[in-house]
Formats: C-alpha cells, structure tokens, sequence
C-alpha cells in the first residue's frame, strides 16, 4: 500500500469495525504529511515504513511520553494549539489509551526544545500525524508498563489492566505506574502496530470534553504569547516601509532618541524598530520613527483593474493533475464557464506578537508560529547561527488559519533582541502592518468545461486554474521580511510547481465524483505580485466553489435535484452519508421558498482524502440592495473517528461562518503603490447582524476510522452553497467572489 | 332678542363657513383598480423609477427599521406628533395595489391619496409636486413592480386638531403652490435638471430650509439650514460653513460617494441620502451639484482664500503630525484630550474615508451649533454592512459630561475663526441622557453599493 | 500624571504619560490580560471594557479621561476558580475558539445585561455589532450571553445553583 490513488480512497487501510486493532496508515513520513503545506518538499518515492503517525519521524516513545518516579505524565505533540483545540484533543487520545484522567496529563506543545518535530500545525492533519502517533505510544507505553507488572508479579500480562494510573491485577493487587517505570524503559522505539482500545470501551475519546484554554480565556488567566511577561522585558515595533522591496534612504533618529523611555532604535539595513520600556512609549516613538523614515524604490504594485482576469496572461508552467479517459465521449449538453477568487486575508483578530531573549549564545523566540521547526531554522539561517542556537516555543496567539504574520514577527523579535542582549523584546504587529504585510491567499481564475450525456450523467469535465503557489512558509530565511529587508538580503526562493496527492493551489481541484473522462491542469504562476501564501483550505476554496457551482448547472441541465444528482454520481458510501444527512437535517427539498429566499447544496471530500463535508444552507438575497444573509444552514461532516465531537462542531460552524465572510465581502485592495486595506474599514468582515440564525452540524461518528482532521473542511462547500442558493432565488449566478451588495444587486437588476 | 339674533347669525356663519371650507376641502376618490388587471411594465421603465426613487428617497422613510423595504411603518417625529409612513408596496389590502397610475400621480402632484384624504407634508408633496408626469409614472411602474407586503403600520400619534386631516386642506392654502415645475429658458439645461430635481424629488429643501410653526418651509430662507431629528443640516445657500468652499465637482463626488477628501463623511440622515444617489447616474448627482453649487454662490476671494489657508494648515499637519504636539500644551484639558483620543485619527495622514476628517476642514466645526459632533463622538460612526466604509468607534462612556465639553470648546478655538458656542453643555447633557434622541444610521460604504433598504442602526452602547 | 482609579473594585494608582490609552495602562502597567489589542483605532472591540457600567473600546480611552472612574475588566468577572456567571457561560456553552476576542465580547454583553437583564437575542445580537469574531464563533458568543443572562436573572432570584 504505497501508493496514494486519488480515486480510489477505498483501497488506503481502514479498520473493519470490531475485532482487530491493528491499525496501520499509508501517510507516513513527516515529509510526506507535509507535502503541499511545503515548499519543494515532494513525497519520497518509497516511504519509510511502517510507524504509525508522525512516530515514523520521531520512534523513541519517550520522544512523545514520559513518566516520573510519582507518576506524573507528560506528553509531548509537536503540533500547536490554534484555538482549534488540538490540546484537549490530543490530552483525550493519551488519557484514553494510558488509562488515565485527562487531568492528570501535563501537555507540552511545539517547541524545538523538548518536542517532536512534527513540521507545522496545518493542513487538518493534525489529529492524522501527531494524534495517531500519540494514541499508538499511549497503548505501547500501557503495554509495557502492563509488561513491567506482569515480570514483577510473575502472571502472565493477559491476566493483568490498567486503569487509573495503575495497573491492577485479578485479586485486586494494584501497582501504581509511577512504581512501574525505571530509567529507560520508554527510551524504546516503537513498534509499527499497537494494541489499540475498542470503541466500545472508549471512556474519554468521543465525549466533548470541555476545552482545556478556555477556562483560562474567560478570565484574562496569562495564556497567550501577546500575555508573556518576562523580567526585564521592553517593548518594540517595527517600522515597514509603504511597499515590499523599498530600502530605507533616510532616517533622522534624533527625535526619536530623545522621547522618553526610548531604549534604542535598531537599524539593520532595511530593518528598522524602535525599543522601548513602555508599551505606548514604543507605539509613539513607532509613528515618530515613520514620520522620519525617508523610502525608495520597492515593488510596484501590478493595476488593480481587471487584475485577477489578467491572471491568465502571466508566464505559467502548466501540471497534469489529473488525466483519464479518452475523451470524445457523446455529449449533449455541455456547461462552461469561468470563476474567480481575489486576494483574501487571514485577518487574524489579534496582530501577531512574538517575545525573544538573547541569553547566553541562545536566542529564545516564544512566538504562535504554526511551525516552530521550520521558523526556528528560517530565524537561525538569517541570524548566521546553527540551528542549536536559537530556540523557538509555541505559546497561543490569535487563530491565523495558515500562514500569518507570525513567522515573520517572530523574526523580528529574534533580530531586535540580538540589539539588546538580555532583555527579552516584546514585539508587537500593528493593525495595518498585519493587513499589509500577512502573506494573502492568491488570487485564482478557474475554468471549467464539462459536458453530460444524454442520460444526464456527467461524461467529460476539463478543469484549468491559474493560481500562484499556496505556500511560502519558512522553510528559507528568504521567507522571512526580517531577513529580506537586511544589508545582504536574503531572497525569497523562487517558488516551483509540485503537484501532489494533497494539493496545493490544485487542492481539491479533482471532483470526488465519478467521471469516466477528466482533465485537470494547474497553470502554475511562479510570478507573485502580491505576497501570498496558506491560507486556510488553501486553493480547495477556489476550486470547490468552481466545481460544486458547476455541478449545480449541470444538474439544472439534467432537470434533476442538486442533492439527487450529487448522489447519482457519488460512489463513496462516506460521501454519499453526509450528502444524504446534511440534506435531511436542512429538510432538503424543491418546495418553493418565499421571494428572495433560496436554497443552496455543495460537498467536498477535502483534499480528497480527509474529511467529508455536504453543506446545505438558505438565503435571503434583499432585491432592492442585493445584499445577501445566510438564514440558516444545515452541514454533515464525516471526519473518522471522532475525538471530541465538540471540537469537530465548533471548527464546522467557524470554518462556516468565515467563509461566508469570504464570500460575501472580502477582497484585499491596492494600487500600484500599495495596498490600501489596511484595517477593517478598508476590508469588511462579517459582523453579528449578518450572522445567521441557525447552523446546524451532524456528525457522523466512524469508530476505529482513521482520524480524517476537520478545521478547513467547511472552506471549500461554503462559498458554493451561497453562490447556488443565490442562483435558487434570483435565477442568475455569480462566479466572481465576493458576492458584495453591488455585484448581486447588477446581476438581478431593478 | 337681539343678542339671540346675532348669536343665531354668527352660527349661520360659521355652519356656511364650516361648509365652505369643507366643500374647499373635499377631493374626490378616485376607483381602485384591480391588481392584476394592471399592465405589465416596460423594464426600462421600471429601471427609470427604480432610479427616481433613489433620488427621491422613497425607501428611507417608507421603510422600518428592520422591516421590509417600502412596507412603511417609520415613525417621523414632528413638532405635532409622530406620523408613521404608510406602505407603498402593491399589496391590495394595506398598500397601493389597488391605486391607478391617476391616483399616484395624484398623489404626488396634490398630496392627496386614492380615497380623497389629505396627505400630512411629512410626505413631502410640496416637493413632489413639481415631478412630471412621466417620472411619476416611471415611479408608479417601479413601485407596482416590488414585493408585495401586507403590513399596515401603526396609526399616527398626532394631538388634536392635528389628527383632522380636512384642516390640512387649509395648511396648502396658505404653503402649497401645485406644480410641475416649468424650467426657466434663460439657464442651461443642466442647471435646468438639477434644479427640477433639488426642488422636486430630492426634496433638499424638505431639509435644508428652516420651516415656520405650521410646518412648512420658511420660502424667504430657503436651504439656510434646519435642525432634523437632532442632527444639524448645513446651509446650502451662501451660508455654507465648509472651510474649502463646495463647488460642481466635489459636490457631484459627495453625493455620489458619501465622502470628499477635502469635505469628510455624510452622516445622520444624509448617509441614506448620498447612498441612494450613489446608484443613479452620474448626470443627475451632476445636475443637482450644478444646481446647488448656483444657490450657494460663487464664493467670494476672501472666502477662497480662507478655504487655501484651511486646506494649507491641514496638509502641513499631516506631513508632520508630531510638530502639533510639540506646540501643544495651552489647550487646557479640550486640547489634551483632542490629542489623545481624537489626533491619531484626525491628523489627515491618512485620508477620507479610511482616516478622520482633519478639522481644519470640517463642517460640522462651524455649524452654528455642536449637535453634530456631539452626535459622533458619542455614538461613532457604525459600520456599513459587508461594505468598505468609514469607521468611529462611540466615545459615549469615554467621555463625561465636562470632557466632552471641554473637548467641544477646543475643537471650536482651535479650528474656527467663529466665536464660541453658547449651547453646547445643554445639548451635550440632553443628548447624554437621550432627552435629545439622535438616530443613529450605518455609514454609507465607500463603494458604490444600493444602500441597505433601512440604514438605521441601533446606537453602539 | 498620576492618575487613581478603581479597577475591578481595587483603587489603584497609575503614574503614566495621560495620553496613554487604558489598553495599555491595564495591560502593561496593571499587568491584567483581558483586553486585548485588535486594532487600537475602535474597529475590532477587542479591547472592551466597562468604565462607569457602560462598555467602552480602552485603546481610545486616553489615561487621562478616568481620574476617579471605574473600570471593569473580565478579570473582574470572576476567577479560575469562581467563575461569574458570564464566564461560566461562555465555559459551558464553550464559546470560544483562539478565544481572543472573548473578553471584549463578554465586557460588552456584560454591559447590555446589565442595563437590560431581560435582553432579547436580536438586541444582543444589535449591541455585538461593533465587536469582531475572525473563528466564526458567533452563534456559540451569542446563546452563551443568552446563557449568561439567565444565569445572572437566577442568581438575582436567589436561584442559587448555576
């Protein structure tokens, strides 16, 4: 089981419920569960087997656990939470399989330190990479500590269990582990099957156990990176300059100097900040120091006027993704059409924030980067120290639902630092400098050519998208603007097509559906105008959008229902399950709805081979401004086994409602000088009077299924959804995201 | 006998009189037709109403807040009570569906409504009625052609005699002159437009011109300014108080946008305004800029030369702003609290409509009165709905009465060769503790979207 | 300028340039973590806080306005340990996702309830609007302030047990 067919998810391992736990994956090596999320990483052509999860990265069990002599546990993730709430999830899964309270776990989180590297936190596939390594070392770590037991007593381990921290045998004689462990015991590398627990015996696993931050989020409890305070500290900010790639010409820093508290200001080529004691007194020497700053030259920005369609005359290199059939099949009746994406933002609530110390030769970043292993490589590259040199641990910051400013504000504070030896820098993002300076996701153009026939069966789909890469993430110093404003800049590397199972800019551009005749190709722009890089679901949200608006004109052609049509098509019993019961739960049907309302149907398998989501929602479109309201929708979601369903129905309903603001209003801005969104008057986002007034989330539980992630499945379905059911209730359809007031309001005229 | 004699002929008198004014009075009702029986419209009929419309502001006032779009039921205030607008959707039973064209070009040219009744000029017919026959009847296509909503709103709350709508019959005896207007030869054609269209469907005067005790606008003053539902409404005659006079420009930009860089943000109820000219063709927000640039004058030199002056001191503060605070300390606390809560914004760096106004230009700092600023300082300027907009966050609760005050002083000695308000503590106190009730409406977006059917917005605190 | 103050009940003494906005000042100088910088121009509501019971955006509320006011943070709420009953909504109906919007959100729902106990879904769905959720938590935001008011209601009756 080598190798990954897109088409035939069926053929992956999957545990046949009950019996046997032996549990094997065909995702293997941490470069392998990356791919897409990475620049220039490719699968390798053999994968090493054969360990479960990222174990296959990192072997030795006590790289993931550890017991102390009073038995006190701790588990170590290399994964980070987001807010996602990967942290009660994995604490879950170890509880679960050690036979402990969840309680009773201290969790440590990515840090090049004292964690695992598991590449970044991205992708959905958390709960894939580092909760199944968890879960397998959990069992093994039980297994041996039962092992120990059952040497000490002399029975045989069969006749002994676990629970509650210890392990008991048939007369009740109890051994507790913390007793159990000896120096190198878990110093062991594990094995490449586990004796898993059954789902019926599950005592944490599958309940919604409460979030284990929140407590501490409710009551201003230090708990985010921006909270840190270390003896000593200052506060800083960066001055940037009004576009990317312009030098710093002149700068008068006396009036600077002079302001009171100021501690320095940090000049390194085109790098510039300013220290302070206070924090307002390093937000007032900030604006004097961009008062003075004198710029030249930088990117001019490409004209904003009909950009995304001029997308397709940039130079491109074109990748078969997809390619079967022999195409010429008989077609009656034939849809195209073409659909575009602008820039959009992370728009991460809270600007990024990152504090270093440099002490000793070590330069320590506490950063919510998604990747402390690759940031803290990026950081020591532009530093010009080893890797050992520079320490880099995730502490929470806002959700940044991919690559925000993080990285590179953690960048900045290990640069600052080095200018103050000692004292721990404290730097902070200003508003405008995240909406200016995060790495956008791309701008995209799809065309779609697809034909039924005349039974009404989809027979042939051609499928093209223009989209630079989704990924520019650290990896290289040269990813970082520290590094790229510095005398001897570093340089961003140019970025190169890679067409893998996961995808990238082609996430997702593959239908799930079963077509005999299909071609897909990315044309690949290596050219990026604007900055850009992960942003949640990456191009699965272009693509589904194009693929699931299609379906819907086709089926109106086939005079049949969206639902009824999806299924026609569906051979994936999984797919099929959420289509069925996300169409149940929404009442689907094709009675009529009063004006202005409609409704809308989309599915997507993300990345085609994680989680499954069918989303069905209603709409009210205003006729006299166009604007648009999501009244209520209904959404299905298969993600595997669940860990805690909570979790998976709160990521559901979020991705939900920040794709629909996507949708609805959301395009980065510019002009030739800059760009001009700079804050949240110039970029809109949905506020509480268009949120909807229900959202629904079923779902469906697979015990023993492969962990399948959840947090970017609803990105792809929703944008589709809206744009069929404004189609339902207006009679014309939209292919230009965002569908603003303006837009829908021309399309249905007076 | 003969005391009985007399009171018996002053009776007479008055029942003859009475009658007379009745017969005066009377209008006559015109059939119902029936709704489906009606013809279908041309689309670009409809597409000239929908037009007209905006320009005439149909759906801010025959709009609730929340409430379907033209069903009616906003409550206007008047010095005579509230009076709520009525539903103008076709629906038969509670709206015009069963009006003729005839009964709605009546309407608009008499002010009186299919049944004969008088209409209250809070309908503003004195306007209406110089809108021609054809535009009434691409109004009449457009609004017989939107959703049908059954919703009859509330009965007016109007005191005796107001609440006789016959005695309104005497009200457009002394204020009413019927038209259509007839366009005067002597002037362009585009003068001529903006002309029919200020003084008729966009009803600026309905605003902009002070209004006598009885209601009607005072036509010895017209657009010298007015104070509407606690929002002060600027002259729009010589008495501009723009630091940089408007001219034909600027002002076609204003009404289209809802912003000028050299002018700020409409605000209060002329948001909904600038939002609905935003979607009609440019030529009409060029034809009634022409018109209103002519009323407010050519201005003088003098006044020229104290728009450069302003406009001067305005750039060089955003190109340095930390030199303000360098020469800053003799303001007291107004100056203090100007620099530290409002400057960040308000320097210019960064300009309409993303950053603050710079008040060297403002308005609303030479109005004859602090009302408007006091509105926006504490109730902000809320969000457009999915639209790039203008943005203040509400100072209410920042500020206490003093400090606001003090703030409001400042801003009036520092920006204004005018001298000192005299009722700025009592309107800062009434409107803090909401005797003076301000609407408060979303920001008309900085793209030209149709404006949500009811701006109105729920004041932040 | 020293300026005194009460926060979350206790009087406390901030010696600080008076332009500094209260973000800062309870941030950096009073060390409590609840408001949260969003945008530091009153667009996000990140920064939340009630001063004198009506919800205010502290990172335009300049130190030098609130000689003698109070102000009231989440960490006046409640505690870890004792949760007030704004917090144990939004633990129960576990209304959060990055959570950084939180505080801002309860401060301001704080506010309405407490002016308007009884407040209905539509208002507080009205009065949140200038407050900004990026997670697309608002459904959960919104039945944890319903949540909230009921608990508060209950505890007015002498309901005892949340």
């Amino acid at each position: 089981m080598t190798d990954f067919d897109v088409r035939n998810p069926t053929r992956r391992g999957v545990l046949a419920g009950g019996g046997s736990l032996l549990v094997s994956f065909s995702l293997l090596s941490r470069a392998f569960a990356q791919e897409g999320e990475v620049q220039m990483t490719e699968p390798p052509a053999q994968p090493k087997p054969e360990l479960p999860g990222s174990l296959s990265g990192d072997p030795l069990l006590d790289a993931w656990i550890r017991i102390d002599a009073k038995g006190e546990i701790s588990v170590f993730t290399g994964k980070a939470e987001l807010g996602q709430g990967v942290k009660t999830a994995l604490l879950q899964i170890a509880a679960e399989e050690l036979e402990v309270d969840p309680a009773g776990i201290r969790l440590i989180t990515a840090d090049t330190g004292q964690t695992p590297n598991e590449g970044y936190t991205a992708g959905s596939q958390s709960m894939q990479n580092s909760g199944t390594a968890i879960r397998h070392a959990a069992a093994q770590v039980r297994e041996i500590l039962i092992g120990q037991a059952a040497a000490r007593w002399q029975v045989p381990a069969e006749e002994l269990r676990a629970e509650n921290g210890r392990v008991i045998r048939q007369d009740g004689q109890a051994l507790d582990y913390g007793a159990l462990v000896s120096d190198q015991i878990l110093h062991v590398e594990a094995a490449p099957q586990s004796k898993l627990k059954q789902p019926g015996t599950f005592r944490v696993m599958g309940q919604p156990m409460r979030r284990v931050d929140i407590p501490a989020k409710v009551t201003g409890t230090p708990i985010y990176v921006h909270d840190l305070r270390l003896p000593n500290m200052v506060h800083a900010r960066v001055v940037r300059p009004p576009r990317p790639g312009a030098t710093l010409a002149e700068l008068d820093t006396s009036v600077v100097e002079g302001m009171p508290g100021v501690v320095s200001v940090v000049r390194n080529g085109s790098f510039l900040a300013v220290v302070a004691e206070r924090e307002f007194q390093a937000v007032q020497a900030m604006r004097a120091l961009e008062a003075t700053a004198r710029w030249s030259g930088g990117t001019t920005l490409p004209d904003p006027a009909d950009f995304i369609r001029s997308l397709k005359n940039l130079p491109s290199q074109e990748g078969v993704v997809a390619e079967q059939g022999q195409g010429g099949a008989s077609s009656a009746q034939t849809f195209q059409a073409t659909f575009t994406r602008p820039y959009q933002i992370h728009g991460s609530i809270g600007p990024s924030c990152a504090v270093a110390v440099l002490e000793n030769g070590t330069t320590t970043v506490w950063s919510h980067t998604q990747g402390v292993y690759p940031d803290r490589d990026a950081i020591s590259e532009m530093l010009g120290v080893p890797a050992e040199q520079v320490r880099v641990i995730h502490v929470e910051g806002s959700g940044c639902y991919g690559h925000n400013g993080a990285d590179d504000a953690a960048a900045d504070a290990a640069l600052i630092a080095q200018a103050v030896p000692g004292r721990p820098v404290r730097l902070q993002w200003m508003r405008e400098q995240e909406h200016a300076w995060e790495p956008y996701g791309p701008a995209m153009l799809t065309e779609v050519r697809a034909s039924l026939d005349p039974s009404g069966r989809i027979v042939e789909w051609n499928y093209d998208l223009w989209s630079n890469t989704h990924t520019t993430r650290p990896g290289p110093a040269g990813s970082l603007i520290a590094a790229q404003s510095l005398p001897t800049p570093f340089r961003l590397p140019p970025a190169k097509l890679s067409i893998t199972p996961s995808g990238n800019g082609d996430r997702n551009a593959v239908p799930l559906y079963a077509i005999p005749n299909m071609r897909v190709i990315w044309h690949f722009l290596p050219e990026m105008p604007l900055r850009v890089s992960a942003l949640r679901a990456l191009g699965a949200y272009a693509n589904v959008f194009s693929i699931e608006s299609t379906m819907d004109e086709l089926a109106l052609m086939a005079k049949a229902d969206p639902v009824e049509f999806r299924l026609r098509h569906m051979e994936d019993p999984r797919g099929r399950a959420v289509i069925e019961a996300a169409a149940e739960d929404f009442n689907w049907s094709s009675d009529p709805l009063p004006e202005g309302r409609g409704r809308g149907f989309a599915f997507a398998r993300y990345k085609n081979h994680a989680a499954y989501l069918a989303m069905a929602l209603e709409v009210e479109v205003e006729r006299e401004s166009g604007r648009v309201r999501v009244v209520r929708v209904s959404a299905a979601i298969d993600s595997g086994e669940i860990v805690n369903p909570d979790g998976i129905r709160n990521q559901t309903e979020g991705g939900i409602l920040q794709a629909t603001s996507w949708t609805l209003y959301e395009s980065v801005t510019f002009d030739q000088k800059g760009i001009t969104s700079l804050d949240w008057s110039s970029y809109p986002i949905l506020r509480f009077g268009a949120v909807p007034e229900r959202v629904n989330v079923r779902i469906i539980d697979r015990p023993g299924e492969p962990f399948l992630g959840t947090g970017e499945a609803a990105q792809g379905p929703t944008p589709a959804a809206i744009g069929n059911a404004i189609r339902n209730a207006t009679g014309k359809r939209l292919y230009d995201i965002p569908f603003r007031a303006e837009k829908v309001k021309a399309a249905i005229g007076v | 006998m003969k005391a009985g004699g007399v009171l018996a002929g002053a009776v007479v008198v008055l029942l003859l009189a009475a009658a007379a004014f009745y017969a005066f009075a009377w209008r006559s009702e015109i059939d119902p037709v029936d709704p489906t029986a009606q013809a279908r419209f041309d689309p670009a009929l409809v597409k000239r109403g929908a037009d007209l419309a905006a320009i005439g502001n149909c759906n801010v006032c025959h709009t609730a807040p929340g409430g379907e779009p033209f069903a009616g039921g906003l409550g206007i205030p008047t010095p005579f009570g509230t009076i709520y607008s009525t539903n103008i959707t076709p629906d038969p039973e509670t709206g015009i569906g069963r009006w003729s064209e005839a009964a709605f070009v009546r309407a608009m040219r008499e002010g009186v409504n299919r049944e004969g009744q008088h209409l209250y000029p809070a309908f503003p017919y004195d306007h209406y009625t110089n809108v021609s026959d054809e535009d009434d009847k691409a109004i009449y296509a457009y609004l017989m052609t939107r959703k049908a909503v059954a919703a009859s709103p509330p009965p007016n709350e109007l005191d005796f005699p107001f609440n006789w709508r016959v005695l309104l019959a005497g009200w457009k005896a002394l204020y009413f002159r019927e038209g259509p207007l007839q366009p005067d030869p002597g002037r362009p054609e585009e003068w001529n437009r903006g002309r029919y269209l200020v003084e008729g469907l966009s009803h600026c005067g309905a605003c902009h011109t002070p209004r006598n005790r009885l209601g009607a606008e005072k036509k010895d003053e017209l657009f010298a300014g007015a104070e509407v539902e606690n929002w002060t409404v600027y002259p729009i005659n010589g008495n501009s108080p723009a630091p940089v006079p408007w001219d034909v420009e600027s002002l076609t930009f204003y009404l289209r946008h809802g912003w000028h860089e050299l002018h700020g943000a409409s605000r209060g109820s002329m948001s909904p305004v600038t939002a609905n000219l935003g979607s009609v063709p440019e030529a009409d927000a060029r034809a009634i800029a022409t018109y209103v640039a002519d009323v407010m004058g050519r201005p003088s030199q003098e006044r020229v030369a104290r728009g450069e002056a302003a406009l001067a001191a305005a750039r060089k503060e955003s190109e340095a702003p930390l030199a303000i605070r360098a020469n800053a300390g003799s303001g007291g606390m107004g100056e203090a609290i100007f620099l530290s809560a409002c400057q960040g914004c308000h320097d210019g760096r960064r300009p309409v409509p993303f950053g603050g106004l710079n008040l060297h230009l403002s308005s609303a700092v030479n109005a004859p009165n602090a009302q408007n600023i006091i509105n926006v300082v504490l109730f902000g300027l809320p969000a457009a709905k999915g639209e790039p907009s203008a943005i203040m966050p509400a100072y209410h609760g920042v500020l206490k009465e003093d400090q606001l005050v003090a703030l409001l002083d400042y801003m009036r000695e520092r920006f204004s060769d005018k001298p000192a308000w005299t009722d700025t503590r009592e309107r800062v106190a009434a409107t803090m503790s909401g005797t003076r009730e301000v609407p408060i409406y979303r920001m008309d977006g900085a793209t030209q979207a149709p404006p949500e059917t009811s701006m109105r917005t729920t004041p932040w605190p | 300028m020293a300026v005194t103050l009460t926060v979350n009940g206790k009087a406390r003494q901030v010696d600080a340039d008076p332009e500094t906005p209260l973000l800062y000042v309870l941030r950096d100088h009073l060390e409590l973590n609840g408001a949260k910088y969003g945008c530091g121009i009153g667009q996000c509501g990140a920064c939340t806080v009630m001063v004198d019971g009506t919800a205010v955006m502290s990172c335009v509320t300049p130190l030098l306005l609130l000689e003698g006011r109070q102000v009231t943070t989440v960490e006046g709420l409640g505690t870890l340990d004792k949760p007030g009953p704004m917090q144990q909504a939004f633990i129960e109906e576990q209304a959060a996702q990055c959570g950084y919007c939180i505080p801002g959100m309860m401060m301001r729902a704080q506010a309405l309830l407490q002016a308007d106990p009884g407040a209905s879904e539509a208002a507080i769905r009205a009065h949140l609007e200038p407050n900004l959720c990026r997670c697309g938590t608002h459904m959960r935001i919104v039945k944890a302030v319903l949540r909230a008011g009921e608990l508060m209601r209950q505890n007015s009756q002498g309901g005892g047990a949340t």
